[in-house]
């Protein structure tokens, strides 16, 4: 954990502490009834931990950690799936690497390429496009995997393939988006959320108006923020400022990189590739409704559901429970913290997961466990 | 998994893919220019901009370049990003 004299500008981090104090004060926030500030974003949970903003802030905020961690949502079903695609005759399963240790009811990626499947982990869809090219006689899927920062780039690699006439190239396409988990939280009548800190890099691509709702239906504050320690400790005071004053509005803080109305390209390379799904499944949440991306018929030659017939492509996607006395849902809704889970630290630990919130670093059990230390150490 | 990085875009490769080379890091690494191709692509040479998978997401200034960076490094995700890169170009050469 960093000290706040660490920072790059302390004088203006103790400025912003005591501004949140002040403002914790005002508001009546306390230990015992704080104030509940949900970042979505697993980058901002990662660096709120590795920063050590949760004990630098008042008592009367705390952090709730949202469900934007791609791999930490994905269900076990989705990885069988992977495995069942990447297991075919002469498939070169391509993903990125955070996809490869998240367990699925037949073990992970990593081990079904330790058992023979060739299953390749890439940086970009691009490098999946370019293996397709490099290699004719094989059939290259991509794992499709990703928010809205992600979700372009894979649109992209599909148009380009579709205008080189890339034959032996496919996605198997489990694109999310951000607006729609949230919209799932607040119409939970257990929910007790004050306000947010939305996401910078999603908000890069989509900009600041799909969260209007958050402010305008449900009356809650949420402020876009960037990833510096400064970037985050400014949105905690500005969704408190707006909590002390009655006001609920989507602010973006982090303007500099985040234009209002997103990115142009990325939004219409979105547009053309994809259709919502009807619903899609989040590991620990359910089923919410019109969550996922599919493919667009017009591309159906890029759609490795179609070609493999399998996941919501396939007549009924499966579903596949927990394993037992794993919580990640509950950890995942903020109903408890990550120590409370009867598997942390025993059953379940970032060496051998149970649950996807202890496989990424942006997962909020493998934060506590990184930063908090083990079971009991963390607060 | 969804953080860019910063990287400076040192030359184009293919104008009619919308391709560049860009630093990232001391790495030299091909990227789409796709999403910031609303202008003429040599405008883009020596601008900094945020690279996510592959493809330069959003043109930033050298001080924002330069503060992401150091916020990256420190969560460790920049080291991630570059490491993610290699096994990248492993994925192509069938070693990996």
């Amino acid at each position: 954990m960093k000290h706040v004299t660490e920072f790059r500008d302390p004088a203006l981090a103790k400025g912003l502490l005591a501004e949140i104090a002040r403002l914790c004060e005002q508001i009546g926030a306390r230990r015992e009834k704080p104030v509940q500030i949900m970042e979505i974003c697993g980058g901002h949970t990662h660096a709120i931990f590795r920063f050590g903003l949760d004990k630098l802030v008042h008592q009367g905020i705390e952090f709730i950690h949202g469900p934007g961690c791609p791999v930490c949502v994905l269900p076990m079903s989705r990885v069988d799936e992977c495995i069942e695609i990447a297991e075919r005759p002469g498939v070169i399963f391509t993903t990125f690497g955070d996809a490869m240790r998240v367990p699925g009811t037949r073990g992970s990626l990593m081990q079904a390429k330790a058992r023979g499947a060739d299953i390749r982990m890439v940086y970009s869809p691009l490098d999946a496009l370019e293996i397709a090219r490099r290699n004719l006689e094989r059939e290259i899927v991509f794992f499709g995997l990703g928010f809205e920062t992600t979700t372009p780039s894979t649109a992209f690699a599909i148009q380009a393939a579709a205008r080189e006439g890339v034959k032996n190239f496919s996605v198997f396409c489990n694109h999310i988006t951000v607006p729609e988990p949230i919209r799932a939280l607040l119409s939970d009548p257990h929910m007790s959320l004050n306000g947010f800190i939305g996401p910078g890099h999603v908000s890069m691509v989509i900009g600041t108006h799909p969260y209007d709702f958050i402010a305008q239906e449900f009356r809650k504050p949420i402020v876009v923020a960037g990833f510096e320690p400064i970037d985050l400790l400014q949105s905690v005071a500005m969704v408190l400022r707006q909590v002390a004053e009655g006001r609920a509005e989507v602010e973006n803080q982090y303007a500099r990189v985040v234009p209002e109305h997103g990115n142009p390209a990325s939004l219409a390379a979105i547009a053309d590739v994809y259709a919502r799904r009807p619903s899609f499944e989040w590991r620990g949440l359910g089923e919410i409704d019109a969550s996922g991306l599919r493919i667009r018929p017009a591309y159906a030659a890029f759609d490795a559901e179609e070609k493999f017939g399998v996941g919501y492509g396939a007549t009924v996607a499966r579903h596949v429970p927990e394993p037992e006395g794993c919580a990640c849902g509950a950890v995942m809704t903020g109903r408890i913290k990550p120590t409370a889970c009867p598997q942390y630290g025993l059953g379940c630990t970032p060496e051998t997961p149970l649950g996807a919130l202890m496989v990424s670093s942006e997962g909020a059990c493998a934060a506590y466990w990184q930063y908090g230390g083990a079971r009991g150490a963390a607060a | 998994m969804c953080l860019g990085i910063p990287g400076q875009i040192t030359a184009i490769t293919d104008e009619a893919r919308e391709m560049a080379m860009a630093e990232v890091s001391g790495v030299q690494r091909e990227v789409s220019l796709a999403p910031v191709a609303d202008r003429p692509l040599g405008e883009l040479v020596g601008q900094w901009t945020l690279i996510h998978v592959g493809f330069a997401m959003a043109i930033i200034d050298e001080d924002e370049a330069a503060r992401t960076l150091e916020a990256l490094r420190d969560l460790g995700e920049a080291q991630e990003t570059l490491d993610a890169m290699a096994e990248g170009q492993k994925a192509l050469e069938g070693t990996q």
